[in-house]
This record gives C-alpha cells, structure tokens and sequence, in this order.
C-alpha cells in the first residue's frame, strides 16, 4: 500500500487525572492531524507538544521494545507505538491508562504490584552449584532453546494484566506475564529451581488463579502466549502435587 | 503460600470434561433422540428390563458410576468458577456447597447401582 501522505484530522479523547487537583478522572478531546505512519503514540506527542503540554503518558523506545506505551485504546490494550492512528479513522479513539492498575497520573498506571509479583518468581537462572568460568559455556540444543524461547521474549509491558478478567476481579493473583517468565527459567535446562518457585506456582494464586479466558495472550504482542505457559504448569502443578514430580525426581530434587 | 487444593478438583474437573467430550453427545443422540423417537434403534432398546439387567452388570456399574460421577464434578467446577467471573463472591461456603452436590451425587449413585443388586 503506497504511503498517504495527505494529512487527515481525528478526534482523540483522553482520560486525565492528576490526583493533586481531580477527584475523578475525565476526558478531555483533542483534534489531531495525523499522516497514515503515525501512530498512536505520535498522536499523543503531538498532543503534548503542541495542544497541551501536561498530558502524562510513559513511553521510550517507540518500536514495540521497552513494554513502556501500553494503553487502553477504544478498551483494547495496545502498544500505542505499535497501533496506527489511520486503522481508527474516520471514527474517534478513546485512550486510557491500562486496565486493572491504579493512575498515577493521565495514564501513567503504578506498576509497583507487577514488579514485586515479578520478583516473587525469581526470574533469574537458579542451579545447585555455580558452574566455573573455566568448565566453559553451558551449551544447550536447538530444542532445548525452544522449550522457553517464546516465553523470554516478554517486554513486561502488562497488557495481559490489563487483559486479565481474573487479575481485575483479585489482584492477589500472580497473573500471566509473571507466571509465563517463571515458566521461562523452569522450562530453561540450565535451571534447577522448581522448588524455589513451587510455592508461588501452586499456591490459589499462582496457576490455579487462572480459568483460561485466553484474552491475555490475544493481546500479548510479542507472541508469549502466557495462558499457555500457566496451563503447561496446572499440570505440573497437579503432579506435584500428587507427589508425581518427585516419582519422576524432577524439580532439580536430584 | 499454602499450596492449593484446587489440583483434586481440576483433576476431577479434567477427567469429567474428557470424558464428557468424548461421550456426553453420543449419550444425549442414543437416549434422548433415537431411541424415543425409534430412530435406528427400537424403542424398547431402553426398556426396564433391559436398563436393570444392563445396570446390574459389574463393569456397567463401574461405568455409570464414572460418568455419573465425573460429569457431576465438571458441572459443578465450571459453575463454581463461573459465579466468580461474574462477580460473585465464591468462598470456602460456596466450594463445599458445590463440590458437596457433586459427592453427594457420586455417593447416590453408588448406593443406587449397590441396591439393584448384581
Ligand atoms: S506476556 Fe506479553 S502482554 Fe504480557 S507483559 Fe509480556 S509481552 Fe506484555
Ligand atoms: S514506546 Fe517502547 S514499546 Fe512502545
């Protein structure tokens, strides 16, 4: 499809809320002109550096790798770096900060209980013993690179917390991105810390939180399919569980 | 974080759920459409003679046990995770509520395939 270069207007509504003057949050519209590369996120630039220059929003990369851009556009959460202005034209887009997490500010959400839940999984290789820097690379097969591959392309950029109906209904839940990352290091032949992470995974919180809605890696852009990575491991869970893990002397309890 | 109990029920949830899969339709065309309406089958395929010597059979009690029971234990799973996506609360009151149903009904049907006898 050749470039329309022409510039076209569209409405884009915004929630604001600053917690020092609002005591709800509300919209306020703006009229943007935007070209057919632009994005969401350059809407929203456009936005601050010529209409209003208090509107709030977190991004860096803007090429779909930081995770920091997340929004809610017309109820879909969305990488607005990686949505374009021209698939909602002629009609009007509705930007909100992210589904399920408290605003801090127009629509920066307080990730706080994300990152602790992040670091409850231990996200990190954990082994019995440190292998020497002389014993050399730990070299791994193809498909032992494939077992965890997809699930260490996460960006923690939350949406699938935003999609989450479970997370929005108890925030005690570990929830997707951070139980697909824990899946990452358990699924990782390097690794031997199933049961530094079981209490996490079997708890009603962790795996048994989720009841496969599925939403969550619909939205997920970078292809992680965390509903996948959480029901591998109601079966793991369940073999625990039933003391099969041990049986089969999993778990690194060798 | 104690571990959850919930490996028993999706256990028992699974099961009910492969096998309902597998076999639920089948059941619902045999018995409810073509043996009433004499469809491929005579309609006396169903008859209470043939129902109880089949019932009375040891391998046939196993089976109508297992279905019974597992599908009581999908139905009521399901349910009990259901209410709670839409927002209602479901605690310990509500899972023994509903996971009750479901052994009563397997303790039921068990006592009824005893008393007809073998
Ligand atoms: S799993 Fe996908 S949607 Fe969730 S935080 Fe990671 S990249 Fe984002
Ligand atoms: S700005 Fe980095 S992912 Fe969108």
């Amino acid at each position: 499809m050749p470039i329309d270069t022409t510039t076209r207007t569209i409405e884009i509504e915004c929630l604001r809320y600053d917690p020092q003057t609002d005591t709800e949050p509300h919209f306020s519209s703006y009229q943007v002109p935007f070209s057919d590369d632009m994005s969401v996120l350059e809407g929203l630039q456009y936005i601050k550096d010529q209409l209003d220059g208090s509107l709030t929003f977190r991004w860096s990369c803007r090429m779909a790798i930081c995770g920091s851009c997340g929004q809610e556009v017309n109820g879909v959460p969305v990488l607005s770096c990686h949505t374009f202005l021209r698939d909602y034209f002629p009609h009007k887009l509705r930007i909100e900060p992210l589904n399920n997490f408290p605003i801090i500010r127009d629509l920066v959400i307080d990730q706080n209980d994300f990152l602790d839940k992040l670091e409850s999984v231990k996200p990190y290789l954990v082994t019995k013993l440190e292998k020497p820097l002389a014993a050399g690379p730990h070299l791994q097969t193809p498909q032992q690179l494939n077992r965890y591959y997809a699930y260490s392309q996460c960006i923690n950029c939350l949406l699938c917390y935003a999609a989450c109906p479970q997370y929005g209904l108890n925030s005690d839940f570990t929830g997707p991105a951070a139980l697909a990352l824990l899946h990452r290091y358990n699924a990782d032949s390097r690794d031997q810390g199933w049961q530094v992470r079981a209490e996490v995974i079997n708890a009603d919180a962790g795996v048994w939180g989720c009841t496969l809605v599925g939403y969550c890696s619909e939205v997920c852009p970078k292809a992680v399919d965390p509903a996948h990575a959480i029901n591998q491991n109601k079966v793991n869970s369940a073999m625990d569980f039933f003391g099969v893990l041990k049986l089969m002397n999993k778990g690194g309890t060798e | 974080m104690k571990p959850s109990s919930e490996p028993i029920f999706w256990m028992l949830f699974g099961g009910g759920g492969m096998l309902s899969a597998l076999i639920g339709p089948v059941l619902i065309l045999v018995t409810g459409i073509l043996v009433p309406f004499g469809l491929l089958l005579p309609q006396d395929t169903m008859s209470y003679d043939r129902m109880l010597a089949f019932a009375q059979h040891p391998l046939a009690k196993l089976a109508v046990l297992v279905v019974i029971s597992l599908f009581m234990f999908h139905g009521c799973h399901r349910t009990l995770h259901s209410l709670h996506d839409l927002g209602v609360h479901t605690g310990t009151g509500a899972k023994v509520a509903f996971y009750g149903v479901a052994t009563l009904a397997t303790l039921l049907t068990a006592g009824l395939l005893l008393v007809i006898g073998f």
